[in-house]
């Protein structure tokens, strides 16, 4: 069903009344929520508005999340922009979750902490628009100007004292011409922005409502479980479904490529179909293994980049000269992303059209490569997003959304593909393995030059050349180097800086202590070379005052250098995704084991929208830290995984967990991103405490294995 | 197939599936019940964790012809209105990130609570030991089941 609306791209509302008494400032509606609607309705053309507002006669205001939710809590927070603009009151708002819709939403996608900071100003334009057009409606009906009017709360008053609720001029404003230019309210005079709000999905969530793409049904629709190659590098040679076929439920299998997908009436139909396929697999590439990479990466270490990433100075002089040069290789292995929720997605295939509903992180770019897997128009292509049950980056790939468009094509039906555990664990798209080696040269105990290079699997570039400390070296030399690898990878949770900010401030802390510099001090000075060379021209891309500002709230915060008998700190810091981060840990020794309490965490990312949310969000993301910098391990041997499951990829549970505290740096700016920059520098934190009690480095992930323990 | 007479959340259920399935599968695929998720199949993650005659059991290892005649308990069935001590404390926390994970959190924290209702934070962790967090709101949790334990 669409909606009778046309679209017209010289204006910025086209109008199209139905029956009733309510107005829509919006775009598409879900069919579902269409009939709840049954207003009048406008549709919003604008290049960068990107919410939309319906308002009911009763004054109820329904808001669409136009981006996808998987735990970052922008399904409340984004609207929670729209609405504070818009001014209501956030008791009369319902959320609703937008299907993808390039024609009327911008960058739907979840990934690089981006969401709130992208599209604040057209959320913010979005309710202030709706708020403008009510105004001018009740101004228009009560004959006075619009200047005189205020709202308060989904109410708008005039100079008389007149009242009138948006649910009773909604209709109105609807037929209102659009404003041009809004104004924005100041932040100062925020009601609902910087209000701890709950989540909207809450109810949904704790009652175990249907929510995510692995929930939803349709009927008729077959369940799809596929055998893929164990090993990357091997294709399929010949298989055997007959026990297959003898399982209770099994409908079909069918081969799609080097696959085998099982479609079965139920769930378990399917996975016992799959167990039963007997399949032979042959060498299609070569089959790769961990230790290889481990000395082809080593190797690369120690090769000089024909394309430097960023070359300041003179690096060769600098260490030709220095006193003495310290010089460190960290290294990581592969990570699975292991989000909770395990890859599954909905397909409908048919010749006229083809229709997808799951959880996807980007899914303008997933119908891309749907509709050239198909040769379909990407108009005859709709995807539908459900909650999603984890992304980490996992779900910004597209993989399981092709096949289950290949599947449901080859089997004329609806299908739903789920993964299960040993699929998604060891089916790819992998956090790349990665190593570092860190050069400084020391003078008259100072640094003096820096030289860091790179290196991982498929990837154009394992080092940041304009984050810190570019800028605070007048001599400093990057240098990346790729290894090719038939392993497929995918951004997994701060990309690169996932690993490199512990190597790198674990490096930090090493030669703070070579030089006898307190480590936080060390940093300050480094900051303020930075702004001293800046002030020459040097370029970069992160502020210093911000640097300097979480630095010093985290050390203020945690006491730095004056903590508790026993209690021993480690420092670090990072700025990634446009925010700002500082941690202390704290580590005490239990027999003569370093045992990790606590991690303080200063945080600059502009205005907190929703505290509740945002404390959230960085307490997940320095544990999810923790966890995988003290326990993720993940190799490879002649291309097979060698973990399928929890029981052999070890996450962190709730005795590991440490105590985590939060704390913003009050801010008036724009918001920046939350959902990874508390992770990078967490394992540095640590790694530096565990030095502090130990004496012990620790130069890879995971730190069990480094320490010889089992950790805690 | 064989047909199976269940009990849950006080309602009585005829299925035919395989003795084998586990009710993990019944629940979601047979009789509609999503909150159970399924996380690992190896109760490993505790995500599908549901009460059987009250205690947390992990229902993607339980195979529907050892439930018969016991009662059941899903998320679905925990309360009548989705007002458990545990269910309102989660909210007063506003405890989920991504969510997946905390049907089966709620399910081993009520599990704790009907035979320990004031458990100390090392008895909790020992509980809640089994449920992975993916998003890591295990502190939480562990502050929302302290809180539900005070209101019992």
């Amino acid at each position: 069903m669409t909606m009778n609306t046309t679209y017209n791209r010289r204006s910025f509302f086209k109008v199209s009344a139905l029956a009733g008494g309510g107005v829509m400032f919006g775009f598409h509606l879900l069919q579902t929520q269409q009939a709840e609607a049954g207003l009048a309705e406008t549709l919003v053309n604008t290049s960068g508005l990107n919410g939309y507002i319906q308002i009911d006669s009763k004054g109820i205001v329904t808001i669409m999340s136009a981006n996808p939710e998987g735990g970052q809590n922008v399904k409340t927070s984004m609207p929670m922009v729209v609405a504070e603009e818009l001014d209501v009151a956030w008791k009369n708002v319902i959320v609703k979750q937008a299907p993808l819709d390039t024609k009327n939403f911008v960058r739907q996608v979840a990934g690089g902490s981006q969401s709130l900071r992208f599209s604040w100003k057209a959320l913010r334009t979005a309710g202030a628009t709706a708020r403008q057009m009510l105004i001018n409606a009740a101004a228009k009906k009560w004959g006075v100007n619009a200047s005189e009017c205020t709202t308060s709360e989904g109410i708008i008053t005039n100079a008389k004292g007149q009242k009138i609720t948006y649910g009773e001029i909604a209709e109105e404003a609807a037929k209102m011409e659009i404003p041009k230019d809004v104004t924005f309210k100041n932040p100062k005079d925020f009601k609902i922005i910087g209000k701890s709000t709950q989540n909207v999905d809450m109810k949904a969530i704790t009652t175990g409502q249907p929510l995510f793409g692995l929930d939803f049904k349709r009927e008729g629709m077959l369940y799809a479980v596929a055998l893929r190659p164990p090993a990357f590098g091997q294709k399929l040679d010949s298989f055997d479904d007959t026990e297959t076929r003898k399982v209770n439920g099994v409908k079909d299998v069918i081969k799609f490529g080097d696959k085998i997908a099982v479609l079965a009436t139920s769930t378990w139909a399917a996975i016992k179909g799959q167990r039963a396929l007997k399949a032979q697999w042959k060498e299609g590439t070569k089959l790769e293994s961990t230790e290889e990479h481990d000395k082809k990466m080593l190797a690369f270490l120690d090769t000089p980049s024909t394309a430097p990433k960023r070359n300041d100075g003179d690096v060769k002089a600098a260490f030709a000269s220095a006193d003495k040069v310290i010089e460190k290789v960290f290294q990581a292995p592969f990570m699975p992303h292991n989000t909770l929720e395990p890859m599954n997605f909905f397909g409908h295939v048919t010749a006229e059209k083809a229709e997808f509903v799951g959880p996807t992180q980007r899914p303008e770019q997933t119908r891309k490569e749907v509709a050239t897997l198909l040769g379909m128009k990407e108009e005859q292509i709709s995807i539908d997003m459900t909650r999603i049950g984890g992304g980490f980056g996992r779900r910004l790939m597209w993989d399981f959304v092709l096949e289950v468009a290949e599947i449901s094509k080859l089997a004329q039906k609806p299908i739903k593909l789920v993964f299960t555990r040993e699929d998604d664990m060891t089916c790819g798209q992998y956090r790349p393995a990665s190593k570092y080696k860190f050069r400084m040269a020391i003078k008259d105990k100072k640094a003096v030059a820096y030289h860091l290079t790179g290196t991982g699997t498929n990837g154009q570039n394992f080092v940041r050349e304009t984050f810190f400390p570019a800028g605070a070296f007048e001599n400093l030399l990057m240098e990346s180097h790729n290894l090719e690898s038939n392993i497929t990878i995918a951004p997994w949770r701060a990309p690169i800086t996932n690993f490199l900010a512990f190597a790198e401030q674990a490096f930090f802390d090493e030669v703070a202590k070579e030089i006898g510099a307190d480590p936080v001090q060390f940093r300050l000075d480094l900051f303020e070379q930075a702004r001293a060379n800046a002030q020459k021209g040097m370029k970069f891309d992160y502020d210093v005052d911000k640097s300097i500002g979480v630095i010093k709230l985290a050390a203020e915060k945690a006491n730095w250098g004056k903590a508790q008998k026993g209690v021993y700190q480690g420092f670090s810091t990072y700025y990634s995704h446009n925010t700002y981060v500082a941690q202390v840990a704290e580590v005490v020794l239990e027999n003569n084991t370093p045992v990790l309490k606590k991690i303080i965490c200063a945080i600059d990312c502009g205005i907190v929208v929703n505290p509740v949310a945002a404390v959230n969000q960085s307490e997940g993301g320095v544990i999810d830290g923790v966890g995988h910098a003290m326990f993720g391990d993940f190799a490879f041997v002649n291309g097979k995984p060698q973990a399928n499951n929890f029981n052999k990829f070890r996450l962190i549970r709730m005795n590991e967990a440490p105590k985590v505290e939060i704390h913003f740096v009050p801010s008036l700016n724009d918001p920046t991103g939350l959902g990874e920059p508390t992770l990078p520098p967490v394992g540095a934190a640590i790694a530096n405490a565990i030095a502090a009690a130990t004496g012990k480095r620790l130069y890879g992930f995971p730190f069990v294995k480094e320490l010889g323990t089992q950790g805690s | 197939m064989p047909t199976y007479k269940l009990t849950v959340n006080k309602k009585k259920y005829k299925v035919e599936v395989d003795a084998d399935t586990p009710l993990l599968w019944v629940l979601r695929d047979s009789l509609d019940l999503v909150g159970t998720k399924y996380g690992c199949g190896i109760a490993q993650c505790g995500a599908c964790t549901v009460h059987l005659d009250g205690k947390a059991v992990r229902s993607c290892v339980l195979p529907v012809a050892a439930v018969e005649g016991k009662e059941i308990t899903t998320i679905e069935g925990l309360s009548e209105k989705g007002n458990h001590p545990l269910q309102e404390a989660w909210a007063t926390v506003d405890v989920p990130q991504c969510g997946y994970c905390q049907a089966g959190q709620i399910m081993s924290a009520a599990a704790l609570l009907a035979s320990n209702p004031n458990p100390t934070e090392e008895e909790i962790m020992t509980a809640m030991q089994g449920n992975i967090c993916r998003c890591a709101t295990y502190n939480k949790i562990k502050e929302a089941i302290q809180i539900a334990a005070t209101q019992k």
